[in-house]
């Protein structure tokens, strides 16, 4: 059963095999055992998880059903969940009890999914390592010597390591496609907007986006299907007709033109991540697919915009956390400004100060115009590069991450050299475009490599249809790491 | 040396929205700390903004109003600072793109009629209160207030003494409650003034360095703190002490300005777009739509009540001065039909006892169409208009209204020419002696007899006619 993708648990639901508490249980053991060697969870609460479950086998027994009612998945901690401790894997709110749902929340609050816990990440998803977590760090379960990848780290672990069927995460530079690619599991960031931020604690507004992480395409799609819609409480949430994700998953791929990005393919690419990728394409080949080589000549702006825009944006997001209302206070202060001294200096990461010392000076008087302005034009540049790139092709692919799983501490003291890990991602979030990462093989480490796809604005169903074909050809995603 | 004041005006208009301008708290004022703030308003992890259409709708009035350009495209900002009334740690405003921008505003200064630029009009959230009474020592914070919505009006450097910045203050205020975008309450802080104050040498192109008095919430406030501020900046300056600009605060009690902070340590707001809130975008249809809505203007209705009904341009300009004293006025118009008989009353007799009860007129004790119903009687020579201000004074008691009032007074002017004869004759036969001083020539004679039957009739006698039979009887 912990093998089981989210149809089959569902079956197993609706035809009584299991109830949804029996079902919650069989995983939270197994969280029970293998979490004190991961770390993947920060909170677990067994009487609200088993409550939810009650629920949902209520809602099942009066007939009710639904893809996801009854089936149980976790949360990464940055979502806002009524009732739960909600930390963001940072000190500053780790007294902090969420009292309303964020909407993703609700929405599978909706759809009767028991929530198994919160899932651990970097400190406010800032880190591509999970390093920076305050509640320390996921271990990959490839590999407990090599990091799951952040800042969704806790998300991918838990996967990965079947703890839960599916979890939630959050993108905000690759924070759910690298995790998923160095943990070997499957991760999808919607187009921007596809789905409400609200209640999801922000890190850099106009960059984060939720999104599902699962085994396979086809459950992503099916967490997808509950997680969009228009919210009015997201003002950047879009007003579209709702679809269904999972209707093209079996659309053959004849005829598909698959662009290459050149850049994506140059130096800096470890050879072992190359040659799974070049397979996963040469598959697609066989499958019927083109490839076209395309140029996305703005590639490496993306992480010096990314790092001007990004912080500059926490910068003020992350103002709030001073100490007033909830989550932490310094236990001594003399004046105001003391207070807010300590509170943040005790309160935050490394990382996290860094950042917003980043941001702040990228917004101050004298420096906004050569920094931030100028960061905003490069944006839109970058995100011309895929508009003009997108005429040629269908979805671009190429490596999620340059590497396999890095080990701990191997960038821990070189900011830049961590930074450079999401040279693949970060675009797509600055042109707010989809994309997503499969499994794809491994490198010479036995660590998994991920293929990263990138579809044009709204072309989720599209992806998941690419992505679940080769999955129907390869068992990349079936592999589970022996803990 | 002659010295010339320099005054430019920020007022905050707060907005008469029911609910925030970025959440769906109410903005009733007076409510229990911190029963009107949400998830939202106190910026929990996660907590997003939306705009409410509704402040939106009221800035784009007040655009037209102004004959400003209402920009097609908007911005919302961040203006990021610590403070513990302020939950996010940055307001949400408007900064390089404001929603309403170039206006103009005529204001009018005894018989001087001046145009005030009005440079830009914004969007912005109000903070919440921090409380430093009743905490022994400690602060308390009050959050309702925060997200309520303002709209921060701000002029040019027009206006060159404290009268034409209180008659540009008070013809705002008109503007804005007559628009109904604003309920003008300025002790609860619905519309607060900063002024920002220089002199400079009469001749002198370039302005002198100013001062921004903040937060003055009354007109008379307003007046005091800016005539205080010019003697001082000019007192400074002969004594050759340069001016430092500063934000001051103006202390009612002693009537002096204090300084607050210099511009050196002024914050910086590190403004950059709010990525939570698209850009602002009003169509001309929607312009077009709001100007339907829009009331007569004060200007439009004093050109109204000057060519329609014949009022001076001062009457004109007290009755359209408030949009509760031309809507009293035009109540009271068609039961009267008598224009200049209503703007004498409401001017004078009401307007005085208004001042003196120290009440606004819409807390008035005699309302519109019973003062109507008075001044008809007046108007159809029931009573004289001496007896109609005693009768006022009754209705002001909650006596009635004015007929039942004259006629449980018997006030009713005396109509019976017969019996006023009776009583001509027997002042005349009482007063032998004021009637050989008529007849010896001396006019003021008359007077006083015309007093005598006046106060015979207890006032009820119609004044023309006692002339009129006086003179018959004497002549």
């Amino acid at each position: 059963m912990l093998n089981a993708n989210l149809a089959e648990l569902s079956a197993l639901l609706r035809e009584k095999k299991l109830s949804s508490v029996e079902m919650a249980q069989e995983f939270l053991a197994r969280i029970e055992k293998l979490n004190p060697s991961i770390n993947a969870f920060v909170t677990l609460d067994k009487g609200m998880t088993l409550a939810e479950a009650r629920a949902a086998d209520a809602r099942l027994a009066a007939g009710e059903s639904g893809p996801l009612l009854g089936v149980p998945l976790a949360h990464k901690d940055i979502f806002c969940a009524d009732g739960w401790r909600t930390t963001c894997g940072s000190k500053m709110l780790e007294n902090f009890i969420a009292p309303y749902d964020a909407h993703v929340i609700a929405q599978f609050k909706k759809a009767g999914s028991v929530s198994l816990g919160k899932l651990n990440m970097d400190e406010f998803a800032m880190g591509s390592s999970n390093e920076t977590s305050y509640y320390g760090k996921v271990k990959n379960p490839w590999d407990v010597k090599a990091v799951p990848g952040g800042s969704s780290g806790g998300s991918a672990a838990a996967v990965a390591a079947r703890m839960a069927p599916a979890a939630t995460g959050t993108d905000t530079g690759g924070s759910i496609r690298q995790p998923a690619a160095l943990c070997g599991i499957s991760g999808l960031k919607p187009t921007y907007g596809v789905v409400s931020r609200y209640g999801m604690i922000a890190f850099a507004s106009s960059l984060d986006q939720a999104g599902p992480m699962a085994k396979s395409a086809e459950d992503l799609g099916l967490m997808l299907n509950a997680m969009a819609g228009f919210d009015e409480r997201d003002s950047t949430s879009l007003e579209r007709k709702s679809e269904d994700y999972c209707r093209d998953l079996a659309k053959p791929l004849a005829g598909l033109r698959i662009g290459l990005p050149k850049e994506y393919f140059a130096e800096g690419l470890s050879a072992d991540v190359a040659k799974a990728v070049e397979a996963a394409i040469a598959e697609y080949c066989k499958l019927g697919a083109q490839t076209v080589e395309v140029s996305l000549p703005n590639t490496n702006l993306s992480i010096p915009v990314y790092y001007v825009l990004a912080p500059a944006e926490a910068s003020s997001n992350l103002s709030r956390f001073d100490g007033v209302r909830y989550g932490y206070r310094a236990p001594e202060y003399g004046d105001l400004n003391d207070m807010y001294e300590k509170t943040r200096a005790q309160g935050f990461g490394d990382e996290v100060k860094r950042r917003i010392m980043i941001g702040t000076y990228v917004l101050s008087h004298g420096y906004y115009d050569a920094y931030y302005i100028q960061a905003q034009k490069l944006r839109r540049l970058i995100a011309q590069d895929f508009v003009e790139a997108f005429k040629q092709c269908d979805v671009i692919m190429g490596p999620t991450s340059p590497s396999t799983a890095f080990n701990f501490g191997e960038k821990g003291d070189d900011p830049v050299a961590m930074y450079l890990s999401d040279i693949y991602t970060i675009a797509t979030n600055l042109a707010g475009l989809p994309g997503m990462s499969i499994p794809c093989g491994f490198g010479d480490n036995g660590r998994p490599v991920g293929l990263q796809i990138i579809g044009n604005y709204f072309a989720e169903a599209r992806m998941l249809n690419v992505a679940h074909q080769l999955q129907q050809a390869t068992d990349w995603h079936l592999r589970a790491p022996s803990i | 040396m002659q010295w010339e004041t320099v005054i430019g005006l920020e007022v905050h208009v707060q907005l008469n929205t029911a609910s925030k301008i970025f959440s769906a708290s109410s903005t009733a004022f007076g409510a229990a700390p911190n029963t009107q703030a949400s998830a939202v308003d106190i910026a929990l992890p996660g907590v997003l903004p939306v705009l409410n259409r509704g402040a939106v709708e009221r800035a784009i009035k007040l655009g037209l109003a102004l004959n400003a350009t209402i920009n097609p495209t908007s911005i919302f900002a961040r203006k990021n600072y610590f403070y513990p009334d302020l939950p996010k740690g940055y307001q949400i405003s408007q900064f390089e793109l404001p929603v309403v921008e170039k206006g103009a505003l005529t204001i009018q200064v005894g018989d001087e009629e001046k145009t005030i630029r009005v440079t830009r009009a914004h969007l912005e959230e109000d903070a919440g209160k921090s409380l430093h009474e009743d905490f022994h020592g400690m602060t308390g914070i009050d959050l309702n207030r925060a997200g309520t919505p303002l709209l921060e009006v701000v002029s040019e450097p027009d206006m060159r003494s404290s009268a034409e910045a209180v008659a540009y203050a008070k013809t705002l205020h008109a503007l804005v409650t007559y628009l109904g975008i604003c309920d003008g309450n300025m002790q609860e802080g619905s519309f607060r003034v900063d002024a920002n104050v220089s002199v400079r040498p009469v001749g002198q192109k370039e302005f002198g360095t100013r001062r921004e008095i903040k937060n003055l919430n009354s007109f008379r406030f307003l007046q005091q703190a800016i005539d205080y501020e010019v003697r001082w900046q000019i007192e400074q300056i002969e004594d050759g002490h340069k001016i430092q600009q500063a934000t001051v605060l103006f202390n009612p009690d002693t009537g002096e300005t204090r300084m607050m902070r210099t511009k050196e340590d002024a914050h910086d707001y590190r403004y950059f777009p709010d990525p939570d809130l698209l850009p602002l975008a009003i169509s001309a249809d929607w312009i077009e739509r709001v100007k339907t809505e829009l009331p007569e203007l004060p200007a439009v209705k004093k050109a109204r009540y000057m060519d329609q009904h014949g009022l001076s341009a001062y009457d004109a300009g007290l009755l359209s001065a408030s949009r509760a004293m031309a809507d009293y006025f035009e109540v009271m118009l068609p039961q009267v039909n008598d224009a200049k008989l209503c703007a004498n009353w409401l001017t004078g007799e009401l307007s005085a006892t208004l001042n003196r009860e120290a009440l606004e007129l819409a807390d008035s004790r005699v309302g519109a169409a019973s003062l109507a119903a008075l001044l008809a009687r007046i108007k159809d020579g029931t009573i004289s208009g001496k007896i109609a201000k005693e009768v006022f004074a009754a209705m002001w008691a909650g006596e009635g209204e004015a007929d039942a009032i004259i006629e449980a007074k018997g006030l009713k002017q005396m109509s019976d020419s017969g019996e006023l004869e009776k009583i001509i004759d027997e002042v005349l036969a009482a007063n032998a002696k004021s009637v050989d001083e008529f007849r010896s020539g001396k006019e003021k004679a008359f007077n006083a007899l015309v007093g005598q039957v006046m106060k015979a009739t207890r006032g009820k006698a119609n004044p023309t006619q006692v002339n009129d039979l006086l003179k018959a009887k004497l002549g």
